[in-house]
């Protein structure tokens, strides 16, 4: 045993071990808690650095442990699993800040961040997941921890969204689950690799494995939040703002996502997927679900729905992206794992700020918001236009890959029209809103304005975090031709998937 | 070392004999019993994981003229589990009886029904396992009776009758393999037994028996009132150990000495009995407004898990799949056994609270015993089968199991049985995020708290992180 072989499973216990620690808190520590919140990220943050520098230079960091003969819990590095634990860990990091300011003072914060440290120790677990069974065990725990983070508040509407919630995951989960032992009762334990392994099983099998990827894309799709199976996603909207930012950012919907990237790339293998005449129907519904999203998304006059549907239409291209053959198709899929995390979580702060700050929900009481609050205003800018796929924010780069994508894939026909029809409606349900927020007369009173002793507009601490993200979006849109950015990054990815 | 298997049967003996004729020090006589006892069980289990088979036989008299207790991997690590809960449920009870008068009557019986338990589990011929079984469903009954109120008494009468019916129905079978073999001795018959009338009509008897004691679905009848009526502490050894010990003679027979013997297409039956007792069990536990009541569905439902091993185990060729199969069976009778006790401690100690165990108006209590609600989430991943528990492993492998025979009804029967175990575990945790004012220290645990979160966390954690060596001690085998 060395340092290599205990790293993957440490960057998941600096997060799981103070999140147990902060449940024994006493509600008054406020200070203990933050430090352990504090520490927790930023170890996590150095370790996964190491890990990045490591797996770049091709280095192996594994854990292994035996559950039962042939259940091994495999936790490894590879880069598809690096380029999740980063993005988890640093919006991990920025939405504690964000969480400790948008929580204070209120009840039961010894539960919800002892929840919220172990729903991100799953996500990063899930993210480093080497086998499908890991993966499947972190992807329930996922479902265990985020049910009493939407529950939070307590109101009958908060658990009735709870409720739904759970419903759906849970079906998915055993949807999943169901799949798994299938798979692993004719193929043994299934590791994930690079280019996929089921390719070599005999041809008789064929059938049982397209019946297995339904069931598999099914569960995943649930939080994946592919139409039909979105239903919770709306109504998850009850949680506190932080919450609903990790859950469209990182940890549920990206959840879905990540395994889709996984069951496809290294479990089947993309190749043997379109064999298999699978990778078109995901393709179908990735579209339809991208359409839906944003139609559903015009009519929402609550803005956390209406970003909630925006969430439905966008994680989709990440599916998209796997469904377009090709290289160039997989880097616009997985590279939008990231930019889209980024701008949601974004916007999702911004959110906050607004119903935090002024009592604003509705995208009807915004008009003149960004006299009063303009910092917060301009991150969400920066957001919304990322989502629309204007440059330099990060948005447009998936687009331009998952276009390009479709042409060399002989797709174009059917991606390109998706692509422009939901490019305008984002502009159509965003666009109002910037409108609204920076060009109207602002109403004379809020809905319910807090008065701050803060020099800024709002608390400092709900500030800074939506600024970080929206620069790390324009960031990642200015620099990414540079190394270590996220499409270099899903660069790698791809040829490393593909063997090139 | 041989003698850890009769300190096992004596120590609790002593100890019953001793708080009978002391009441006054019967807290603490049975505490350090306790406590001597589950020693005792540790020993073993490690002595039997480094040793193999343990056997003693009594007074120096070859088995089949003596009395002989014997230990394999499933006996010692069944034995671990319930010494593991009744330590817990006896410190529990402690405090649950603390202010109470029962407890001199109470102590007594408990070592007893412990005696029976470690004696069935160390028998090794029939006829001193029916004797066990005798005594043990005898001081379960007195136990449930405890309460003394006119529900508790019906109940428990009703227990009482049909215990002694199994037990009959037992005693017929063993007589007439006695006519047939001429030996009670298990370890001999699994060599002489031949399939025809005589082991098929004994078979049959022994299995109705033991499985109107066990609760198998349609016999169940009895179980959710008997469970539900009882004290805290006793419900939780009734559904965790004591059905439990019974489905382990059924395993026994089946999987054992009769394994030769067994007619696939009634293998199929007690499948699908176990599979009408997972969905009408778990749709009860749905229905069910109180929470004892939901406990004790559950154990009828988590019971039907167990049989649907059976027609898988028969149809699988012996090997490592048969093998992960059986650890699967195992790993997953433990993990209930665990869980359900931890449920039912915990479910104690908010009827104790707030007077009832009303589901509907949990809102207050649930915030207010926040290690309490904790420990029954703890069972419910359990009770669900969701990871990390060693019941995710547990359904893993009956799953597994499935799918390599091909019996896909049970593939779908498991699935809605999750779901419905999903339904009405979250239907109370629920209850915990209600907008009550909550206690300024989250976790304020009582002594009698702390038993039921050991139990469930052991299940939900223990047994899923390091279930491993479940399947390597079931190859120490008779």
């Amino acid at each position: 045993m060395n340092f290599d072989t205990w790293l993957p499973l440490l960057v998941v216990v600096s997060s799981l071990l103070p999140g147990l620690v902060m449940f024994f808190l006493d509600e008054g520590s406020h200070r203990l808690r933050t430090v352990l919140n504090m520490s927790g990220a930023l170890i996590k943050l150095v370790l996964v650095g190491i890990i990045t520098w490591g797996v770049f230079h091709q280095h192996i960091y594994e854990t292994r442990w035996t559950l039962a003969p042939g259940l091994e819990l495999v936790l490894h590095a590879d880069t598809l699993s690096v380029l999740f634990v980063i993005l988890s860990t640093v919006l991990w990091l920025v939405t504690t800040v964000y969480a400790i300011a948008y929580l204070e003072k209120s009840p039961h914060r010894s539960r919800f961040f002892g929840f919220f440290s172990i729903c991100v120790s799953a996500t990063v677990g899930l993210a480093l997941a080497g086998n499908l069974l890991t993966f499947v065990l972190f992807y329930e725990l996922l479902t265990l921890s985020t049910y009493p983070l939407v529950a939070h508040r307590g109101s009958p509407e908060a658990l009735r969204g709870a409720r739904t919630y759970l419903a759906y995951t849970l079906t998915g989960g055993v949807l999943l689950f169901t799949g798994t032992v299938w798979l692993y009762s004719i193929a043994g334990p299934i590791s994930f690799v690079e280019g996929g392994t089921l390719n070599q099983l005999h041809a008789d099998y064929h059938p049982q494995l397209r019946v297995i990827f339904l069931l598999m894309i099914t569960g995943l799709g649930v939080k994946a939040a592919l139409v039909p199976l979105h239903g919770w996603l709306p109504q998850a909207m009850v949680a506190p703002a932080p919450v609903s930012a990790l859950l469209h950012a990182v940890a549920v919907v990206k959840a879905g996502a990540f395994g889709i990237i996984r069951v496809v790339y290294d479990v089947y293998g993309v190749e043997f997927t379109h064999e298999l005449g699978l990778l078109t129907g995901l393709g179908i519904i990735a579209a339809i679900t991208i359409i839906y999203g944003s139609v559903k998304a015009l009519s929402q006059d609550n803005l956390k729905k209406r970003l909630a549907y925006s969430t439905v239409s966008q994680v989709s291209y990440i599916a998209l992206g796997i469904a377009i053959l090709g290289p160039v198709g997989t880097i616009g899929g997985i590279v939008h794992l990231v930019h889209q995390g980024v701008m949601k979580i974004t916007l999702f702060f911004t959110a906050g700020n607004y119903a935090e700050t002024l009592g604003i929900h509705k995208v009807s009481e915004m008009d003149g918001v960004g006299l009063r609050m303009p910092a917060t205003t301009l991150a969400f800018s920066v957001g919304a236009l990322g989502m629309i796929g204007i440059p330099p924010v990060a948005g447009y780069v998936s687009k331009w890959y998952l276009a390009l994508g479709s042409l060399e894939a002989g797709m174009a026909w059917w991606v390109m029209p998706v692509l422009v029809t939901s490019s305008l409606l984002n502009a159509a349900y965003f666009l109002p809103i910037l409108y609204r927020a920076w060009f109207k007369q602002p109403v004379t009173e809020w809905p319910n304005e807090k008065i701050l002793p803060a020099r800024f507009e709002t608390q400092t601490a709900l500030l800074w975090p939506p600024l970080i993200t929206a620069a790390l979006a324009v960031a990642a849109g200015l620099f990414a031709a540079s190394p270590y950015s996220p499409l270099e990054w899903a660069n790698l990815i791809a040829r490393r998937e593909y063997g090139l | 070392m041989i003698d850890i298997l009769i300190w096992l049967v004596a120590l609790p003996l002593a100890g019953a004999l001793a708080a009978l004729l002391l009441p006054r020090y019967a807290t603490a006589i049975v505490i350090s019993t306790a406590i001597a006892t589950s020693i005792s069980a540790a020993a073993l289990l490690y002595a039997v994981a480094t040793h193999g088979v343990m056997l003693y036989e009594i007074g120096g008299w070859p088995a089949g003229l003596g009395i002989a207790l014997r230990a394999d991997g499933l006996a010692a690590l069944l034995l671990t589990m319930s010494a593991l809960v009744l330590l817990a449920s006896s410190i529990y009870a402690g405090a649950y009886f603390r202010e109470n008068l029962l407890r001199s009557r109470f102590w007594p019986l408990w070592l007893l029904l412990w005696t029976a338990l470690n004696a069935l589990l160390l028998s090794g011929d029939l006829f001193n396992l029916y004797v066990t079984l005798e005594l043990l469903g005898l001081s379960a009954v007195a136990l449930a009776s405890l309460a003394g109120k006119t529900a508790a008494m019906q109940a428990a009468l009703r227990y009482l009758l049909v215990g002694l019916l199994g037990s009959m129905l037992f005693l017929a079978g063993v007589t007439l393999i006695y006519a047939g073999y001429g030996t009670l001795d298990m370890a001999t018959l699994s060599r002489v037994v031949a399939a025809g009338p005589i082991a098929w009509s004994a078979l049959a008897l022994m299995t109705v028996g033991l499985l109107l004691k066990t609760a198998l679905f349609p016999l169940h009848f009895w179980l959710p009132p008997a469970h539900a009526s009882a004290p805290a502490p006793v419900s939780a050894v009734l559904s965790a150990l004591v059905v439990k010990a019974t489905f382990y003679l059924v395993m026994r027979l089946w999987l054992d000495i009769f394994s030769e013997v067994v007619i696939p297409q009634v293998a199929s039956l007690l499948g699908i009995l176990g599979a009408a007792a997972v969905l009408w069990g778990s749709w009860q536990a749905l229905r069910a407004e109180r929470l004892k009541l939901l406990a004790a569905y559950s154990t009828v439902a988590q019971l039907g898990y167990l049989f649907l091993f059976f027609p898988l185990l028969q149809a699988l060729p012996a090997g490592a799949a048969r093998d992960a199969a059986m650890g699967g069976l195992v790993i997953l009778a433990l993990s209930h056994g665990l869980a359900k006790s931890g449920l039912f401690l915990a479910i104690g100690i908010i009827q104790q609270r707030s007077g009832h165990d009303t589901i509907r108006d949990l809102d207050g209590t649930a915030q207010r015993l926040p290690a309490t609600t904790f420990a029954i989430a703890l069972s419910g991943t359990a009770l669900i089968g969701l990871p990390p528990s060693g019941a995710f492993l547990g359904k893993w492998h009956l799953l597994s199991a499935a799918f390599s025979a091909g019996q896909w009804l049970w593939i779908i029967v498991i699935m809605i049985g999750t779901l419905l175990a999903a339904a009405y575990t979250f239907r109370v945790l629920g209850h915990a995020f209600g907008q009550q004012p909550y206690p300024r220290h989250p976790v304020t645990i009582a002594i009698e708290e702390w038993p039921a979160l050991i139990l469930t966390a052991f299940a939900t954690i223990g047994l899923g992180l390091a279930g491993a060596p479940v399947w390597q001690l079931l190859k120490v085998s008779l």
